[in-house]
């Protein structure tokens, strides 16, 4: 073993000075390492805009805005966003988009009501209604979109319509009082339950928290660990990335496609629960704008509308981003108008800051 | 071929006005609502479509697909014009952009009548059948400073309006309430010019229950200690309650609103609203319908209410807590006369 000529390892040694092919490091300067960073955690844009808009509001603003109270106030207004650009994030990673997801909300939750105190069929039951109602109407939009072969866009264009004139015709928007389901059917109002933890004596001020956002946080979490550690999460990616490609691997790309939007479907009829939670009545006309909010938060929330490329945390900072703006420009005493106009602001800045890292990916 | 048709209109029109002899019998009028979906524009079809029977009218019925569709309002003033209608009555979505369709509706000899929302300008309609926003927030703005009694001195008010735009509607209400709560008003055409400190802020609600709580959530965070909620509408107002009881605040917040919607009758009844004002969509298409069919039977032009530029189809105040020197029915006679 000790003579020369059977020393295989040195020429191993040698060989591997040779250095055939490599991967150059090209991310040198704090740019370029910055770009790279984010490519490859695209949350993480989000997340430092979230951390400064509340820096800077609390800073403004002080005790009444950086505050327990406050920052799980603001947890308790994009309840309903969060959870429904969460399903949102799911169908746009396919590359798809989904304009029905408000309708659907709210068709759920008017089923819930309905069946409860029109046909007096047991709360449990109606609930169980509504979230299979909901499931249905998604799984519609992804046979029409994987089988018909019709655009995303389009296919909820059209369902969206459907199922609003649906919830209107059905509904005859008539609304039910939040005291006659406080009274009677109080499981309906299940998400609006209210922890605090460190109030005072009164019960005013410290966080209070809700069913409703305890399950956003709950489902983003789950979908996060689907999306990464799973077969079906990075089913949904290689999808969205590369339909062909994915097909050629032996992905049933319509199967995965049907599935997330049953899927979204489901997740929607939750938010038309939590809906119902949060506003204690059930209204026909709620929810409308939830497709251009959900929209809204997964774009600044940095997850690529080509599909493919993002992180479903992304998006929950993304609506947590709208609420931090929307709740500190009302305590600086700014006139509602300023809300709009900053949310479109971070929409075209995220896109472009979407751009500039998808120059990295080369 | 533009040119045949508008004869061809022309046509219709001459033939039809030489059908009406004397009375409406037989004659189409049309009512453009904004949706077909609120009950505030159900009951208005409600009501046009009793008054037309009654008077042997035919009632063509058009509606946007929601609220602000203006090209289906446009669309439905050319079918009414081409159908040879006597009359049209409008809810109009955009009060601005209908002006040239009205326009045209009126130059064929058609009565238009603006009813709830008047026109921009006002005078581009025949006639406006409203109810006077400003009085019936004029009433709630009494009715909260009546109750306060030497409170009202140190009220904290929180304002939750409809939209950032400022919808006429939304002006009236605002600024009638609070110059009935005795608070000097700015610009009275500017919602959230006025510099009284008892007015803890104004945000936006969209009307509905969600915006309601979402704005009464963001200014009890200005100010905690809030005791008199104005609000748009009752939605918006049960959905402010619902914000106040989170934080255990609902019995000692003053809420008054308007509408008076059944809903929000009953809410008055167990207490959530303090007192709202009460419109009557169903007198307005009724009244609108009769003055049309006047119109055709002899061309009288409806006319306005005595010291107003529109016709006031009334607004009662709902309250089982009234105080002196405001008028007011309780929530059992409200009861009869809600809609929705």
């Amino acid at each position: 073993m000790t003579s020369q000529s059977d020393d295989f390892e040195s020429v191993v040694k040698v060989k591997r000075e040779e250095a055939i092919a490599e991967f150059h490091d090209d991310h040198k300067g704090f740019v370029k390492k910055l770009q790279h960073a984010l490519h490859v955690t695209p949350s993480l844009v989000p997340l430092i805009v979230l951390v400064l808009s509340i820096g800077v509001f609390g800073a403004l603003l002080g005790e009444k805005f950086f505050s327990a109270s406050s920052m799980t106030l603001v947890l308790q207004q994009v309840q309903l966003v969060g959870i429904v650009a969460a399903a949102q994030s799911l169908i746009i990673l396919t590359a798809g988009i989904d304009l029905s997801v408000g309708a659907i909300m709210v068709m759920s939750s008017v089923v819930m009501g309905q069946f409860t105190f029109r046909y007096g069929i047991p709360v449990e039951v109606s609930v169980a209604c509504g979230l299979i109602v909901g499931t249905a109407l998604g799984a519609v939009n992804g046979w029409l979109v994987a089988k018909m072969k019709l655009p995303p866009f389009i296919v909820t264009l059209g369902t969206w319509q459907i199922i609003l004139a649906a919830n209107f015709l059905y509904s005859a928007n008539e609304t039910i009082r939040s005291q006659d389901i406080r009274d009677n059917a109080p499981l309906l109002q299940v998400f609006g339950t209210t922890f605090k933890i460190g109030a005072d004596e009164a019960g005013q001020g410290g966080a209070t928290l809700t069913v409703g956002v305890i399950f956003m946080l709950v489902l983003v979490a789950v979908l996060a660990y689907v999306l990464r550690q799973t077969a079906f999460g990075r089913h949904i990616y290689a999808v969205g990335d590369d339909p062909e490609a994915a097909k050629l691997s032996g992905v049933n790309v319509d199967r995965v496609l049907i599935a997330v939007y049953a899927l979204t479907g489901l997740i929607c009829a939750f938010a038309g629960w939590a809906l119902i939670g949060r506003i204690g009545s059930v209204s026909p006309t709620s929810g409308q704008e939830a497709n251009i909010q959900s929209i809204t938060a997964v774009v600044i929330g940095g997850i690529s509308l080509f599909g493919g490329r993002g992180s479903i945390m992304g998006a929950l900072f993304g609506a947590m981003i709208v609420g931090v703006f929307t709740l500190g420009l009302r305590l600086a005493g700014a006139d509602a108008q300023w809300t709009y106009l900053f949310i479109g602001a971070l929409i075209i800045a995220a896109v472009a800051v979407d751009q500039w890292i998808r120059k990295v990916s080369a | 071929m533009k040119k045949l048709l508008a004869g061809t209109a022309l046509a219709l029109i001459a033939m039809t006005g030489a059908a009406s002899a004397q009375s409406a019998e037989g004659m189409t009028t049309c009512l453009i609502t904004k949706t077909d979906t609120n009950p505030f524009f159900v009951k208005m079809k409600e009501g046009a479509e009793a008054a037309a029977e009654e008077l042997g009218m035919t009632l063509n019925s058009f509606a946007g697909t929601v609220d602000g569709d203006n090209e289906t309002q446009v669309a439905a003033i050319e079918t009414c014009i081409a159908d040879g209608a006597k009359g049209i009555l409008i809810a109009a979505s955009d009060t601005s952009a209908i002006v040239d369709s009205v326009q045209k509706a009126r130059d064929a000899g058609i009565l238009v009548i603006a009813l709830d929302t008047p026109l921009t300008p006002a005078d581009a309609a025949d006639a406006t059948f409203a109810t006077d926003n400003f009085a019936a927030g004029l009433l709630i703005g009494q009715w909260a400073a009546g109750t306060l009694g030497d409170d009202a001195a140190n009220a904290k008010i929180a304002m939750l309006d409809l939209a950032v735009s400022q919808p006429t509607v939304d002006v009236l209400r605002d600024q009638g309430f609070l110059q009935g709560f005795g608070i000097e008003l700015g610009d009275a055409n500017v919602i959230g010019d006025e510099e009284d400190p008892r007015i803890v802020g104004n945000d936006v609600t969209s009307g509905n229950e969600e915006g309601g709580r979402t704005a009464m959530e963001n200014l009890l965070a200005v100010d905690p200690e809030i005791n008199v909620v104005y609000t748009i509408n009752e939605p918006a107002a049960a959905g402010a309650y619902e914000a106040l009881r989170a934080v255990g605040r609902e019995n000692d917040v003053l809420i008054v609103s308007v509408d008076g919607g059944c809903p929000g009758v009953q809410n008055v009844a167990e207490g959530v609203i303090g007192a709202t004002s009460q419109q009557y969509p169903l007198e307005m298409a009724r009244l609108g319908v009769q003055a049309i069919a006047a119109f055709a039977a002899d061309g009288t032009l409806p006319q306005p209410t005595e010291g107003k530029d529109f016709f006031d189809t009334g607004v009662k105040l709902i309250t089982d807590a009234p105080v002196d020197g405001v008028e007011s029915i309780t929530s059992a006679e409200g009861t009869d006369l809600c809609w929705g």
